[in-house]
């Protein structure tokens, strides 16, 4: 920078020649430059506030972006399970009436860091006694071996395990605190609630994961940190589980049944109850899948859900509530059931031979295959899909279980008019228990479509409308005769009516055809048959009656009584309240006759 | 002047200083009470997990039947069905209390008994 001279000399000397004071001119210069770095200085000082009160505005926005964040967070309270980014923590899961069916129980891992071990080989033999089932020899290889340094041992311990391993006096056998998932009723609602195994694992948490069931459907809910202390309320009622797990194990010992298998269903709101499937398991000490056999014995196998099976007869409530509903029949017209039925090579035969015309309610008391497909015949393939697709039967069924989605019914390709009457008396299409419940849910009701959950709901939205009210109180009549007066009458029970329909199914063999001697029976019922508010599905595999002087397989000798007792036992800690038989039916009729 | 300002100056940072101090500690503090307190907590937690896992352990349904099975002798618990439900007209209607006749009257008037022979003083307190 040059600096411009206070006494420039050009100007003085042209001052004195005028005889002005020179002084003046470097006063004025002087003013000038002070004026000038007056100038620059404010310039300065006023950058340096700029940046200043930036810094502070952007201190004061951190702080206060910091504060509404905190306050915004859902508030964490506990750490203690966090470490090692690994949660350990996974909601109970309880009854309708908050019972726990599952719950977290704290334990201990044991882990060994082989370099603070003393005595690695004395520790391995001391292991051995306390836990027979480890390999001494390999565990005492694993500690001595130099480049290990840390050895898991155990998963899980018990209090006096773990005063056991104190007790080795090791300071290289640590202990790792654990949360494990407990099944405190043991083998009730195995097959809902599946199980857990430990995810990844760390030294101070575990992961807890389901394996099946609603465990594994819920992960996510179950999992969720801020919903860790809120229970996940299923539609299950405990002692109505129990109720039913007890009746059918005992009827599944009696008539020598393979398996058995039955859902109960509020039939207003879909929500299931009581789920069972039998044989079943112990959920806390989970079996492996099965890797020979057919895999539908397995215990792990839920029949309720995963079981899509042909279910015979009770399959023409669909059909002839399609028929009602169309207006094709009233339950009086008369329908030809003169057999066999003939179509190409294919004869359709009833049981017995029931005479050469029937009312469309006496088809459905006698269960007549041969009338059924008569309706179909007029009602045809197309009409018959879209009906039983607007029940959510051709689909797997909706409920929250993981292994709901993965089965899926067998449907006939293509769909046949053969097919649509053999569908109509249940053969040609499979459908599992719980399908089946909502099916009849839906028929019953009122014509509402019922979606199957296992979540209690205080309020569900209303289903569609699958068929008309006036069909649905004309279904209740059929399905109350079918009890009263036709195949399922070991179903009256002094003070609850119910109204269902029967099924006995020839199992399919390995090889195409059906087995000889292998019959599904299943029994379809609704209770109170007035007014239902449950349906209960029983289904028997293989039960043979063997009380009488021949063996009887037919669902009216198996799964009726068994179904009969469940409703019996049920119905009162349902809070049902016992109706006369005559007052049940002056209702039917009113009901139906109102339409 | 300017002395008095450096003092006052000095001495506000020696205060906010201590202050300072002061508030670290506390909040070292807070934060070790709270971390104990959580440990507190989950210990806690897992003792009414355990308490809970044997409330429903010890009332599942299998042990509850068991019991009753074996105590039916005292207890003679069986299954709830129809049968124990009733009408309200079933139940008899409890019976009037018994009532003093009073409209019929009480008869006060007549000629007094003679129980004994000795009630001769009292006669002008008998009042009608």
């Amino acid at each position: 920078m040059i600096r411009t001279p206070l006494r420039p000399l050009a100007r003085i000397l042209k001052a004195r020649e005028q005889g002005q004071d020179p002084a003046c001119i470097e006063q004025e210069n002087l003013r000038l430059r002070r004026q000038e770095l007056r100038d620059t200085g404010r310039v300065r000082a006023e950058v340096r506030l700029l940046v200043l009160a930036l810094i502070f505005l952007s201190g004061f926005v951190l702080l206060g972006a910091r504060m509404g964040l905190l306050a915004a967070t859902e508030p964490l309270e506990l750490r203690v399970g966090m470490v090692e980014n690994i949660s350990g923590a996974r909601a109970d899961i309880t009854d309708r009436n908050g019972r726990v069916l599952a719950t977290n129980l704290a334990t201990h891992a044991l882990y060994a860091e082989t370099r603070r071990m003393v005595d690695p080989e004395r520790a391995a033999v001391e292991l051995g006694r306390i836990f027979p089932e480890m390999d001494v020899a390999r565990l005492a290889a694993r500690f001595t071996d130099p480049d290990r340094r840390f050895v898991w041992v155990r998963t899980r311990l018990s209090p006096e395990q773990q005063q056991a391993v104190h007790d080795i006096g090791e300071p290289g056998l640590m202990f790792g605190p654990r949360k494990m998932r407990v099944y405190p009723n043991g083998r009730m609602a195995a097959h809902v609630l599946g199980g857990a195994r430990f995810g990844e694992q760390g030294v101070r948490a575990a992961e807890l994961l389901g394996v099946a069931g609603a465990e594994l459907y819920f992960e996510d809910r179950l999992r969720d940190p801020a919903r860790a202390n809120q229970p996940l309320r299923l539609s299950l009622d405990l002692p109505i589980q129990a109720t039913v797990t007890e009746v059918l194990s005992g009827g599944m010992t009696v008539l020598n049944a393979r398996g058995a298998s039955a859902v109960l269903m509020d039939a207003q709101t879909g929500e299931v109850l009581s789920l069972v499937s039998l044989p079943d398991f112990d959920p806390n000490d989970r079996p492996a899948p099965p890797t020979e056999g057919e895999p539908a014995d397995s215990p792990l196998f839920n029949r309720a859900v995963q079981g899509y099976y042909e279910l015979g007869s009770v399959m023409k409530a669909f059909a002839v509530a399609q028929a009602l509903d169309e207006g094709e029949v009233t339950p009086d017209t008369t329908i030809n059931t003169r057999g066999p039925l003939k179509w190409g090579r294919f004869e359709i035969e009833d049981f017995r031979d029931y005479g050469s015309e029937m009312s469309v309610t006496k088809v459905m008391v006698k269960s007549s295959n041969i009338g059924t497909a008569r309706m179909m015949q007029e009602i045809g393939p197309d009409r018959q899909q879209a009906f039983l697709r607007r029940f959510g039967l051709l689909e797997s069924a909706q409920i929250e279980l993981s292994e709901a989605a993965r089965a899926r019914p067998l449907l006939p390709d293509p769909w046949s008019e053969l097919s649509a009457m053999t569908i109509s008396y249940g053969h040609g299409m499979t459908t599992s228990p719980v399908a089946l419940a909502a099916g009849y849910a839906s028929l019953v009701n009122g014509g509402r479509l019922v979606t199957p959950t296992l979540l209690r709901r205080d309020s569900v939205p209303e289903g569609a409308q699958v068929i008309h009210p006036g069909t649905s109180a004309q279904m209740r009549q059929i399905l109350h005769r079918v009890v009263h007066e036709g195949t399922a009458s070991f179903a009256r029970i002094p003070g609850y009516p119910v109204g269902g329909k029967t099924g006995s199914a020839d199992k399919p063999g390995p090889n195409g055809g059906y087995k000889e001697d292998a019959v599904l029976a299943t029994f379809a019922s609704v209770f109170p048959s007035h007014d239902p508010k449950y349906v209960l599905i029983v289904t028997l595999d293989e039960a043979v009656d063997t009380t009488g002087p021949e063996p009887r397989r037919t669902a009216g000798w198996t799964a009726v009584p068994m179904a009969a007792e469940i409703t019996r036992r049920v119905a009162p800690l349902l809070g049902l309240r016992p109706v006369p038989l005559a007052e049940a039916e002056s209702r039917l009729q009113a009901d139906a006759r109102a339409q | 002047m300017r002395s008095l300002v450096y003092l006052v100056t000095a001495l506000a940072v020696i205060g906010l200083a201590t202050w300072a101090y002061r508030e670290n500690h506390l909040t070292q503090q807070a934060m070790n009470t709270r971390a104990s307190l959580e440990r507190e907590i989950d210990r806690l937690e897992g003792e009414i997990a355990v308490q809970r896992v044997e409330w429903a352990y010890l009332n599942r349904p299998d042990r509850l039947r068991a019991l009753v099975d074996v105590n039916f002798a005292a207890l003679k618990l069986v299954p709830i069905t129809a049968e124990h439900f009733g009408e309200i007209d079933e139940i008899a209607y409890p019976s009037a209390p018994a009532r003093l006749q009073v409209g019929a009257g009480v008869e006060v008037f007549g000629a007094l008994e003679q129980l004994s022979g000795t009630l001769e003083s009292q006669d002008d307190e008998v009042q009608p």
